[in-house]
């Protein structure tokens, strides 16, 4: 997938992932910095996006603030033959953040659907994790729920500049 | 935050467009002006409403890599073994967690070749085993708050 990300792309990718500048033009104030036109940047910024390089355009909100205090990471152990089609009905569930399928670790470990689930207090993530459970029915051969006690570092993955 | 910011934050969640005035397009949605919706932003951004604004890159598909791992840390050296994996620049996300496996931390790096490099160096200044838990398949990432 890097071949397809050119040394243009990953300047344009290097000005925005701290963010958009605040500007009517914001897509002009990013190509002025690069030397490159608008229609250049705009012209890349869809074709990422349509390669899914780019999620998605837009505001994060910290969760934190808003009043989403409490989250678990909700773990199941399903049959490996179904976790395809219930990891997606899961995954669609509106108060799930991130939802993946990753290996069990046996004898420890049995648990191989992940899905992190968020409330604005304990008793929310409780229900959602019973949401989980009810639509799991006969595939839900257990699960655990991991709350986080210590935040000791977040950060996200940025790309150095060239050095 | 008014209903406003609200209706903002909800309608800026799913999206933001490519085109010459996006800010202008977008406030006319709202029913509001370019300048009304600018000046919304760079509140709600300077109150830690919002993390950014701007595009969400897919780290994997930038070419880079990105390991969820736990650790079975003695509670006694939780702290001290926190630090020691904090060190690691790769290291992006460390969470201790009310489980057997209580110390949970994500390697992201633009260098694919440097994860296993980094459990393996995690566990020599740890003396402690790395449990990884590569993702096998991805069924959903992100999150829509109504707000």
């Amino acid at each position: 997938m890097v071949g397809r990300i050119d040394s243009h792309d990953r300047a344009i990718i290097l000005a925005t992932q701290a963010g958009l500048p605040l500007v009517p033009r914001p897509y002009q104030a990013v190509a002025d910095r690069l030397g490159l036109t608008a229609e250049e940047v705009m012209v890349r910024l869809r074709r990422l996006l349509a390669l899914g390089v780019i999620r998605r355009i837009g505001a994060v909100p910290n969760h934190y603030a808003l009043g989403y205090r409490a989250n678990g990471m909700s773990v199941w152990d399903v049959p490996d033959e179904r976790i395809s089609a219930v990891g997606r009905q899961v995954g669609a569930l509106s108060f799930v953040s991130h939802c993946y399928h990753r290996p069990r670790r046996l004898p420890e470990w049995p648990y191989n659907l992940f899905a992190m689930v968020h409330g604005r207090h304990r008793r929310e993530v409780e229900q959602g994790v019973a949401a989980i459970a009810e639509l799991l029915g006969g595939d839900h051969r257990g699960h655990a729920v991991l709350y986080s006690t210590r935040l000791y570092k977040k950060t996200g993955l940025r790309l150095r500049p060239p050095s | 935050m008014d209903a406003l910011d609200r209706a903002i934050l909800n309608t800026l969640q799913d999206g933001f467009p490519v085109c010459e005035r996006p800010f202008r397009l977008v406030a006319a949605g709202l029913g509001i002006s370019e300048t009304t919706l600018i000046e919304r932003l760079e509140a709600l951004l300077a109150a830690g409403m919002l993390s950014r604004f701007g595009p969400l890159y897919h780290a994997e598909r930038l070419g880079g890599a990105v390991l969820l791992a736990a650790m079975r840390v003695p509670t006694a050296d939780l702290e001290r073994v926190a630090a020691l994996v904090n060190e690691f620049p790769e290291v992006a996300h460390n969470y201790a967690r009310d489980h057997e496996l209580n110390l949970w931390f994500v390697i992201a790096t633009e260098h694919p070749a440097r994860v296993p490099a980094v459990v393996t160096e995690i566990e020599s200044v740890t003396g402690l085993k790395v449990y990884p838990f590569p993702k096998r398949e991805e069924y959903f990432v992100g999150l829509r708050f109504e707000v």
